[in-house]
């Protein structure tokens, strides 16, 4: 395990994030001699879709399915190609100056960078429903994770609920290793299907079609699978039973876990923090950075590769890894041989289609998004849709404001999950766009640390100057 | 909640004073979770109980003291031989 | 001409403009309250929340009077929002703390109050300098390198974001019509009335207030005032939640009462409240750690910057307009400290229409061109 103090003090290239966007790039950029180095906060490579990549104890191949393997030509490219892979290493500020602080085993560090790629990725999308805090919960993203990682899969009374290719995947993954699944609950919109005709030429184009089709037969054939149109988990300090409402009439289902999912969205804390521009992508419903052709941030210097960049999934996110690396390449060792970006933009191209038509018969149902009542909204600090609502009446305009008011956001995931629904109500009660509503401001640190880490850091004269008086 | 598929524990760690035996790669919340330990923390604001959710590092539900330090993120710091755990009761005790 | 929609139209949705509001309201004044939108430049949103005496007034006797005021009136103050709106803002008044770290910092700190309490017509309270063991008796997680403190029985503090919030609904449950996204590009007076011209259409008042910290700059000499401003940039570093372990506030370090420890007071050039400077957060940090060292291992969740309002000289501006009768202005660094003041003393005198001069003509912006002369 590399420390803190083993870093050098600065490198050509840092990549953040060790999933295919970041493996890629550090490959690609390793080789055409940047001095490399990828930090990652796990504990192993692989971002979530190959997590565990490199460690999974699930040896049986059909159980992850052969596109989860596929990461291991990733993994193992990264390794041999010299850049330094640093795992266990949470990077909690990136600064426009391209200083990147990093945390290691309680110790913290400031490496300078001569080009950045940000390549954290997605996170499941806010699933606030009545109930969705109760233990016996869970992201759909979740169960696959420590399905993959670490061989465990759900023992009881398991319902998956939401919508989204992942949903299917997991519930395939699932059926494989020999576990029941109770009934998968089908949040998507039976009108999503017309609003998405338009996507289905590129979308039988591409190769999802065939997967997805093959993922929904095998999960029916064994499954359940019950339209729904409202959701809430109930009990008393744990999970107990699913309430949901299919076609008018409530029904029951004892359960003691419930997995959500209504897919991924970037995940935008570190790019925002760095300043990076953002605006609001009304088809997948979430922020994603402006960036040029070459996955550059409207900061100079930093580039946002893979989910982070707008969803586009991992084949996709290699390949955009790729884009960003032939970049940093061309602006930092101009002779060194790379790729013909041509050529990787033609593969993303191909790996990109077929999304719009994901996004749109996908897409989260309103009322799955823009709760009421008493529904949590902001987990870290129980903060109601109602309030948030009530206080949007009252005239409040934005989520920074409503951040002072409410404490929405301020616990320590940073709004990670209540972000998107603060913005989606907030723009419900005023009836404008989330995108005149904004986000939240996000500052450093992303994640935390302790105080005597960032007093650890280099202090100035003036700025010990500034606090001492 | 959870099972394993391949039962191949070779780690010992104590929770709440009680001895778990975990799998070398298991983090301390995938430990919690193969053990059947309903929650992991109540929180500080109502006391509410929770337990890991996302088991990606962005959700902090899986907060627990971990060798004496509170408020570590379970799905993100493996499991070693030894560690001792303790699930949480709302805020933090400072210096703890 | 149209009739005016409102007597008194308050300029700034911040601290001082919403506490300014709800006492015209109080008064019985219709009341409109513009305001920027959510990404407006905002010290209210960033301020460190202390009700805080000691050390006021060095250079301004009477600001040392003006600021007991409103902390002797401030839990009745705390009483009536908690009557109106049933949101308790936790005002708190333990006395308070100002830490020092080597004897030239206690030294330095005793020659501040000493100079301060010698002035001529200053407001007697007391203002002690204590050492080490004695300050352990009341603060007993200080660390050793804490030689001694100022202590000052009527310091305080209050959770500022909640007292924000407070006044939003106080105002907004007696009617004032707040406007936010209202930003005031001119200001013009007619025939009695004023008029305010936003990207939003037109406002008009019989009276105007002007309360936009920093902005009032430029607002001021709309009505023929002036507001001579010296913004400055301040980071606060913000902890988890903890369990209390802090009785008492420090000036630069308190406890709120839903747990988290605020460390802060710094002081940079600076008019961006977006930038954050790493070496400052980390001078905060060492510092906190320094005087309390059981806070090393506490998780840093927020660090955020603001833009204080201060004025020329650090004191308060308090004016009515000669040329614009019926234009008020109203520019302070303590928005929260002075909360009380602005509520239940100035507002009432800009409903009846004139400062009361016995209780503000030190504040006069005049001050500037009479130290100019000299």
């Amino acid at each position: 395990m590399i420390a803190a103090a083993d870093l050098s003090p600065a490198y050509d290239l840092i990549v953040i994030g060790g999933g295919p966007a970041g493996l890629a790039a550090a490959s690609l950029a390793a080789r055409a001699g940047l001095s490399t180095v990828l930090f990652d906060e796990n504990p192993g490579v692989g971002g979530q879709i190959y997590r565990g990549i490199t460690s999974t104890p699930v040896k049986n191949g059909t159980v992850l399915g052969e596109d989860y393997w596929a990461g291991a030509a990733l993994a193992s490219e990264a390794k041999a190609s010299g850049a330094s892979i640093v795992n266990g290493a949470t990077v909690w500020t990136l600064d426009p100056s391209l200083a990147v602080g990093i945390s290691i085993a309680g110790k913290a560090r400031l490496v300078q960078a001569g080009r950045v790629i940000i390549a954290t990725g997605a996170l499941e999308r806010p699933f606030p429903i009545p109930g969705w805090t109760l233990p016996g919960v869970m992201t759909a993203g979740a169960a696959q994770t420590t399905l993959k990682a670490q061989g465990l899969v759900p023992s009881g009374r398991t319902v998956l609920a939401g919508c989204g290719p992942l949903l299917w995947l997991l519930a395939a993954q699932l059926l494989r290793a020999g576990v029941k699944i109770e009934a998968m609950l089908e949040t998507s919109s039976r009108r999503n299907w017309l609003r998405a005709l338009p996507h289905l030429p590129d979308f039988l184009l591409s190769p999802y079609w065939r997967k997805g089709l093959g993922l929904m037969r095998e999960v029916k054939a064994a499954v359940p699978v019950i339209p729904v149109q409202k959701l809430a988990a109930t009990g008393a300090g744990k999970l107990k039973e699913v309430v949901y409402v299919s076609g008018g009439s409530e029904r029951r289902l004892l359960a003691d876990l419930l997995l959500l999912h209504h897919g991924v969205v970037p995940n935008v804390n570190l790019a925002m923090a760095a300043g990076a521009a953002h605006r609001w992508n009304e088809r997948q419903l979430c922020f994603v950075p402006e960036l040029d052709d070459d996955f550059g941030s409207s900061v100079p210097g930093i580039a946002i590769a893979g989910d982070g960049a707008g969803i586009a999934g991992g084949t996709a996110a290699a390949e955009r890894g790729r884009i960003a690396a032939i970049a940093a390449v061309r602006a930092l060792k101009p002779e060194a041989s790379v790729p013909a970006p041509q050529v990787v933009r033609q593969k993303l191209a191909r790996e990109e289609m077929g999304r719009a038509f994901l996004d749109v018969i996908y897409r989260p149902s309103d009322s799955f998004r823009r709760p009421e009542g008493d529904t949590i909204v902001c987990r870290c600090e129980e903060v109601t849709a109602q309030q948030v609502r009530a206080t949007a009446d009252m005239g409040c305009e934005g989520p920074n404001q409503m951040k002072a008011f409410l404490r929405s956001g301020m616990g320590p995931c940073q709004g990670r999950l209540c972000g998107l629904t603060v913005t989606e109500l907030i723009a419900e009660q005023r009836r404008v766009s989330p995108a005149e509503v904004g986000y939240y401001r996000l500052r450093p640190p992303v994640k935390p640390i302790t105080l005597a880490e960032l007093a650890s850091l280099p202090i100035g004269e003036a700025e010990r100057k500034a606090v001492e008086r | 909640m959870f099972k394993r598929l391949h039962d191949t524990p070779t780690v010992t760690i104590k929770v709440n004073g009680q001895t778990v035996r975990a799998r070398s790669g298991d983090t301390v919340a995938a430990a919690l979770l193969a053990a059947g330990i309903d929650h992991c923390r109540t929180t500080p604001v109502t006391g509410a109980p929770r337990a890991p959710y996302c088991l990606m590092g962005v959700c902090f539900d899986c907060l627990v003291t971990i060798d004496g330090i509170g408020n570590r993120q379970g799905c993100l710091v493996p499991v070693r031989e030894g560690m001792e755990v303790a699930t949480q009761v709302g805020k933090r005790e400072a210096g703890r | 001409m149209a009739a005016s929609e409102y007597d008194v139209v308050v300029v700034g949705g911040g601290l001082v403009g919403a506490a300014t509001a709800w006492g015209l309201a109080r008064e019985g004044c219709r009341v409109a309250l513009l305001d920027e939108g959510d990404r407006a430049v905002r010290a209210s949103r960033g301020n460190f929340a202390l009700v805080w005496v000691q050390s006021k007034g060095l250079g301004l006797a009477a600001y040392a009077g003006w600021t007991i005021r409103s902390s002797e009136a401030w839990a009745g103050f705390a009483g009536l929002l908690k009557d109106e709106t049933g949101l308790d803002v936790c005002f708190q008044r333990p006395g308070g703390f100002h830490l020092a770290l080597s004897e030239k910092e206690l030294e330095a700190r005793a020659n501040v109050l000493k100079r301060l309490h010698n002035q001529p017509g200053i407001v007697d309270y007391k203002t002690e300098i204590l050492d080490h063991s004695q300050v352990a008796k009341m603060l007993p997680d200080i660390g050793p390198e804490v030689v001694g403190a100022s202590y000052c029985s009527l310091d305080g503090h209050v959770n500022s974001l909640r007292l924000f919030r407070t006044l939003h609904q106080a105002i907004h449950a007696r009617g004032v019509a707040y406007l936010p996204s209202h930003r005031v590009d001119d200001i013009r007076r007619e025939g009695g009335t004023f008029r305010l011209f936003t990207p939003q259409g037109e406002v008009r008042a019989g009276r105007v207030a002007l309360a936009a910290g920093n902005a009032n700059m430029r607002l001021a000499p709309m009505v023929g005032l002036e507001a001579p401003m010296k913004p400055e940039r301040g980071q606060i570093v913000v902890t988890e939640r903890l369990r209390p372990f802090l009785n008492y506030p420090v000036v630069t370090l308190r406890q709120t009462d839903e747990g988290t420890v605020m460390i802060g007071d710094s002081k940079e050039e600076g008019t961006d409240p977006a930038r954050l400077t790493l070496g400052v957060a980390a001078t905060e940090a060492e510092r906190a750690v320094r005087q309390f060292p059981l806070l090393a291992n506490v998780n840093v969740v927020r660090t955020w910057s603001a833009i204080r309002v201060m004025t020329g000289d650090g004191f308060p501006i308090y004016d009515e307009s000669e040329t614009h009768p019926g234009a008020f202005v109203l520019c302070c660094h303590s928005g929260v400290t002075l909360a009380a003041n602005h509520a239940l003393t100035v507002a009432p005198m800009i409903a009846r229409g004139a400062l009361d001069k016995s209780l503000v003509a030190p504040f006069s912006a005049r001050r500037f061109h009479v130290q100019e002369a000299a």
